[in-house]
């Protein structure tokens, strides 16, 4: 097994692809930014022209995953390679949880991000991907710092909080962000070691990992968010309450005008203590996509992982 | 006395250059708006897209007011998304994309290809006596450099960090790999 690759490359003074830096470094670029869900070349143009720092191609967007039913997988890879040649920025795309098999094919694609997805249907019920084991980056969701924490031991380099996909309701999203923040918070004035042994204990998650936030008080990997943001408001909420930066899903291509909400939520990342700009971008947008009652639903996606 | 120093906050690696620079012991503003702007000495221009940066720039009001401040000589650190909008001419870039011009060069964007191609290695800078831990990420590639450039490191062969007057770009990240030599170079010019 490849283990923990991380920085050791830097000790050798090597040229080295892949290393824990270089995955990270990419999140760490599309920090204050948005990531938009598209299903064709055209909507990644309008992405792209929107200020998107990058896009998820994927065959349907989460609120049609829902609508559609059966089994959610991996996009068709002719029109992953499309959304490539239709736009410059970074393109991300999804595997099913455990689903290493597609992951190896993305990679193989040149996708820059591969998102281990609780959107699509999940392949294996105990394993997640060994993320290590790959040079292309991924990141994984989180309801909670322990679910973040064992990605994050398996390699994930960018976390997003889950929310509830396909729903246009935040709801979930600020209780999955408020959670893992908080927890944070909390092991950051921990009083001393034992309680760290506890924290790890609860979270089910790696020791160190535990400490790592006890002394730098955060994730050792962004923490984006994703789920259920609807308007330019919905982005500035997450990313005031400790979001990095945003996945918009059906939010932009299920609302009335979906250039002009793109971009709207584009400048409400970037603006989201600024209530002046907010109200200025956030008029005369058309309709926002329909929401969805979270207690409603027939499928919590969220649910998925383990 | 230490300048002020502002990290263009509309997108991109901003933290990480912020959280350098607070080491170094100055007091760092993030600026998305003209009127921040105004009030720093320096600025730093991060990585991230240089698509939306150029977007966010225009529609917040920050371009020309940008413009004008490198045009009066403030001293300016660009890398890989700065080090293309600071460029003179991009290659592989939107129709629609600003080049500020700050430094006479051309640069093409994602020079080498995507993100399974990003890598880390040691390059050799002016000036500095051990090897400096570079990460280039869907990193930007140096084409022509003009006259009044200088050239400060390179890397395969091509200039990867180059200074012209109080702007000084580079293709890689040095925010990233926890060495604050070349911030402390930038505070020591401006």
């Amino acid at each position: 097994m490849s283990g923990t690759p991380s920085l050791d490359a830097a000790a050798t003074g090597g040229t080295a692809t892949g290393t824990t830096l270089v995955k990270r470094g990419l999140a760490e670029m599309l920090k204050g930014g948005v990531i938009m869900d598209v299903v064709t070349p055209e909507h990644a143009r309008i992405a792209e022209d929107a200020g998107a720092v990058s896009v998820m191609a994927l065959e349907r967007v989460p609120s049609d995953i829902r609508a559609h039913g059966g089994v959610s997988r991996m996009s068709d890879p002719e029109m992953i390679r499309r959304v490539q040649a239709a736009v410059s920025i970074p393109v991300m795309a999804k595997a099913r949880i455990g689903h290493f098999a597609e992951a190896q094919i993305l990679q193989a694609l040149g996708v820059d991000y591969v998102d281990e997805s609780e959107v699509l249907t999940p392949a294996d019920e105990v394993h997640h991907i060994d993320k290590w084991a790959f040079t292309v980056p991924f990141v994984c969701g989180a309801t909670n710092l322990g679910e973040a924490l064992r990605r994050i031991s398996e390699g994930a380099c960018m976390i997003r909080s889950k929310g509830e996909a396909g729903t246009g309701n935040i709801v979930e999203a600020v209780r999955h962000l408020r959670s893992i923040v908080g927890d944070m918070r909390r092991i950051a004035a921990a009083g001393d070691e034992a309680e760290l042994f506890e924290w790890a204990k609860q979270l089910r998650a790696p020791l160190p990992l535990v400490q790592e936030i006890a002394d730098t008080g955060w994730l050792p990997v962004p923490l984006f968010c994703a789920g259920g943001i609807a308007t330019p408001a919905d982005a500035s909420l997450v990313m005031q309450l400790g979001a990095e930066a945003a996945f918009v899903g059906s939010g932009i291509f299920k609302s009335s005008n979906p250039p002009k909400m793109a971009s709207a939520i584009v400048e409400a990342v970037t603006h989201c203590r600024d209530p002046e700009i907010l109200a200025k971008i956030s008029s005369g947008l058309g309709e926002a996509m329909a929401g969805l009652e979270t207690a409603d639903l027939a499928t919590k996606m969220a649910e998925r992982g383990w | 006395m230490k300048p002020r120093v502002g990290v263009l906050a509309l997108q991109g690696g901003f933290a990480a250059h912020a959280a350098i620079l607070e080491r170094l012991g100055v007091r760092v503003d993030e600026i998305r708006t003209a009127e921040q702007l105004a009030a720093v000495d320096a600025l730093v221009m991060p990585g991230g897209e240089s698509t939306t940066m150029s977007m966010l720039l225009e529609r917040s009001g920050l371009l020309e007011p940008l413009a004008e401040r490198l045009d009066g000589g403030m001293g300016v650190l660009g890398t890989c998304a700065g080090m293309i909008l600071l460029a003179a001419e991009v290659v592989d870039g939107r129709a629609d994309q600003h080049s500020l011009g700050s430094v006479d060069i051309t640069v093409r964007r994602n020079a080498y290809g995507t993100q399974i191609e990003s890598f880390e290695a040691d390059i050799a800078v002016d000036g500095f006596e051990t090897p400096f831990r570079a990460v280039f990420i869907r990193a930007p590639a140096v084409e022509r450099v003009g006259p009044g450039v200088e050239v400060l490191a390179r890397h395969g062969g091509r200039p990867v960090l180059c200074r012209s007057g109080p702007a000084t770009v580079a293709a890689f990240h040095p925010e990233l790999s926890g060495d604050s030599r070349l911030h402390a170079r930038f505070l020591d010019d401006v």
